[in-house]
């Protein structure tokens, strides 16, 4: 068996599946960088992202695929699950060897569970979007931060984008370190990264550096969400439910200090 | 620091009223951010919490004022009921839906009102709030109205020009209730905004067919709501209105509310009642059968089973009544059919007219699909051999209430009762 060791990268991947095909290599497995063993039975080849090989799957998928189940493979790939790309070397070469369209055969295991894996994240997706509270700081901009079980936030840029055309913001992912920046002044987004030490644990700002009707802002919140619960009609279980208590740390209404 | 508890008070009165309607949805509308305002409406609509009753919190719900001429029994905001009164004024309101959207903790806002004064005042002053969010703050969220009864047709008109939704409340379910139970209100001032609104959306949509610059009109359409268990309607009912609304009015949505004691009338549950919530699910799975799943009113409720069961769902419940139809073959069937599966949901029943295409589905490939296997089994015939015999109807609802996911699921609610 070969083992095939790429960056974590999108185009990594496609240059591994690839490679797959230029070497003919059948009995393989694509693994990421930092999740790579050594088998002794298994012979190893790193691969370079390589644009232009990237490119020429991607192409190839267009014509065998709809656009939505292009996002799906690469909203699977955002998933980082240890099985992520065994599920996706595994569909991707049903798609290529067969003649017709496979992408809506869900009686095939691969088919079916890239829509499950791709369903996960989009979950995830939503819920971000749903989940983020941002606040206010003095010098005006809408800050959050988030901890998402699954690498959503390249696919939450555009809804923010547009829905706060006109207001500064900051996404953070504490997780993996980098944010999304937007700028109402060029109406553009720019991926940063902070020193870790300086955004570490800080789900909520501290006082000092919050816009001076923010901690109303939070607090007339917080306040109507309890009063708009109706008590008689208490449902703990569908609460959780919805609202799984690991996402509790980040919102506002949730905040027990 | 005074303008701030103020206001805080304000906002915990008037949430604390306007709990009670309990729609909240923010789809069903598109709007998007051309002019690099704020906000945009993506047409599904977003719950951004959940109260810890389990409901979606997708909207700053609030009224206006709990100032009211009326004295509706089952309402917090009766005139003879004794609490404090407070109203927001127009841009207090506006700049906390700005600023609770902003921090992205909702979609937009669900404005209503106590009746001061009268219908026109009231309706005006609503009319400004969403008028003053749109033009001046460039908003482009959600925003939900509700029509007071009895208001002109123009400021309806001009309500439907800013909001996303309009809705105004059926309230009960028989005239003699709204009779016995909110004696100033009549049926003619609900239902005639309701007629003129469903016209001229209609109307709208069918310029802007031919006319690109023809304004947004209510593009959410208009809902209702209906306060279940306060008075003596049965299921068939309450399932009557809701179905002539449908189809007269094209309604997008009744919603309907278990009702949650709020006074000790005595035309009335007495405070302490528990609500009724299973019969509400029951009545929104009903509801649902008939949007979505092209069930007809009396295939659900009829003359001679006038209430949902409360032990399993309509849909199970239709199925049992109709054991001549099944055994289906899964493989065969067409989509309609295969929709009434009790455990086959839209999106498996989607998957099942793909995926049979290619090959011949049996019990491993519909249990792949997401399909509740252990009770569509006894409703449909596969490619595998292994089918459960025929059986009766009552062992068959034994048996599938034994199946204990279902069962736990129910247990919890059951027990308040
Ligand atoms: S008119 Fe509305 S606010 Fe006034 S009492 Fe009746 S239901 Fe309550």
């Amino acid at each position: 068996m070969t083992q095939l060791v790429y960056d974590g990268s999108f185009e990594g991947l496609l240059t591994s599946i690839f490679e797959l095909y230029e070497r003919k290599i059948g009995d393989a497995r694509v693994v990421r960088n930092g999740s790579y063993q050594s088998e002794l039975t298994a012979s190893y080849l790193e691969i370079i992202p390589d644009q232009k090989k990237a490119e020429r799957v991607w192409n190839g998928l267009k014509q065998k695929l709809s656009v939505d189940k292009r996002n799906e493979i690469y909203q699977c790939f955002l998933s980082e699950l240890p099985e992520m790309e065994g599920t996706l070397v595994t569909f991707i070469r049903h798609v290529f060897d067969s003649k017709h369209s496979v992408e809506k055969d869900y009686s095939n295991k691969s088919v079916l569970a890239i829509e499950q894996i791709a369903h996960k994240v989009y979950r995830e997706k939503h819920r971000m979007e749903a989940f983020v509270r941002f606040q206010r700081t003095t010098d005006d901009l809408y800050i959050a931060s988030i901890d998402p079980d699954f690498n959503v936030l390249p696919l939450i840029i555009s809804h923010f984008q547009e829905r706060y055309a006109d207001q500064h913001w900051l996404i953070y992912d504490n997780r993996r370190n980098y944010g999304i920046h937007y700028s109402k002044d060029t109406f553009s987004v720019q991926e940063v990264r902070m020193e870790w030490e300086a955004i570490a644990h800080h789900e909520f700002l501290p006082a000092s550096t919050c816009h001076e009707e923010e901690l109303v802002y939070q607090s007339l919140w917080k306040n109507y969400f309890q009063t708009i619960n109706i008590q008689a009609r208490n449902n703990h279980k569908l609460h959780i439910r919805h609202v799984p208590v690991r996402y509790w740390k980040y919102l506002t209404e949730k905040r027990t200090s | 620091m005074y303008m701030w508890d103020r206001i805080q008070e304000k906002l915990q009165i008037l949430s604390d009223a306007a709990k009670y309607d309990v729609s909240c949805s923010s789809s069903g509308s598109k709007r998007s951010n051309d002019s690099k305002g704020l906000g945009h409406t993506t047409g599904a609509g977003i719950c951004h919490s959940y109260t810890e009753d389990g409901r979606c919190v997708s909207l700053l719900k609030i009224l206006l004022t709990n100032y009211c001429i009326y004295d509706c029994a089952y309402c917090v905001s009766r005139r003879s009921n004794d609490v404090k009164r407070v109203g927001f004024t127009v841009k207090e309101a506006v700049e906390l839906t700005i600023n609770f959207y902003r921090r992205n903790y909702i979609e937009g806002l669900f404005l209503s009102s106590g009746i001061f004064k009268n219908s026109d005042y009231t309706m005006e002053r609503l009319v400004r709030v969403a008028k003053t969010l749109r033009t001046e703050y460039r908003f482009n969220g959600y925003i939900h109205l509700k029509t007071i009864p009895g208001c002109s047709e123009d400021l309806v008109k001009q309500a439907a020009l800013y909001a996303d939704r309009l809705s105004v409340n059926i309230e009960l379910p028989s005239e003699n209730s709204l009779k016995a139970l909110a004696p100033e209100k009549n049926k003619t001032d609900i239902i005639r905004p309701m007629s003129y609104l469903s016209n001229s959306i209609e109307a709208y949509a069918d310029e802007k067919k031919v006319i690109k610059s023809t304004p947004a009109f209510a593009p959410a359409g208009q809902s209702t709501q209906m306060v279940v268990g306060a008075s003596p309607e049965n299921d068939l009912q309450v399932m009557t209105i809701a179905d002539a609304l449908y189809k007269k009015y094209k309604l997008r949505r009744v919603y309907y509310s278990g009702y949650v004691p709020v006074s000790n009338d005595s035309r009335l549950p007495q405070l302490g009642t528990p609500v009724p919530m299973i019969r509400e699910n029951r009545l929104y799975q009903a509801d649902w059968l008939m949007r979505f799943y092209k069930f007809s009113l009396r295939e659900i409720v009829d003359p001679a089973h006038p209430q949902l069961d409360l032990d399993i769902d309509p849909k199970l419940s239709w199925a049992l009544r109709n054991l001549h139809l099944f055994p289906i073959d899964i493989n065969h069937a067409d989509y309609e059919m295969i929709l009434r599966v009790p455990g086959i949901g839209v999106q498996s029943a989607l998957r099942i007219i793909q995926g049979r295409r290619y090959s011949k589905l049996g019990w491993d490939q519909l249990k792949q699909m997401g399909i509740a296997v252990s009770r569509a089994k006894h409703f449909i015939v596969c490619t595998s051999k292994d089918h459960p015999r025929d059986i009766n109807e009552a062992a068959l609802r034994q048996r599938i209430l034994r199946q204990s996911k279902y069962a736990a699921t129910l247990t919890p609610q059951l027990s308040i009762f």
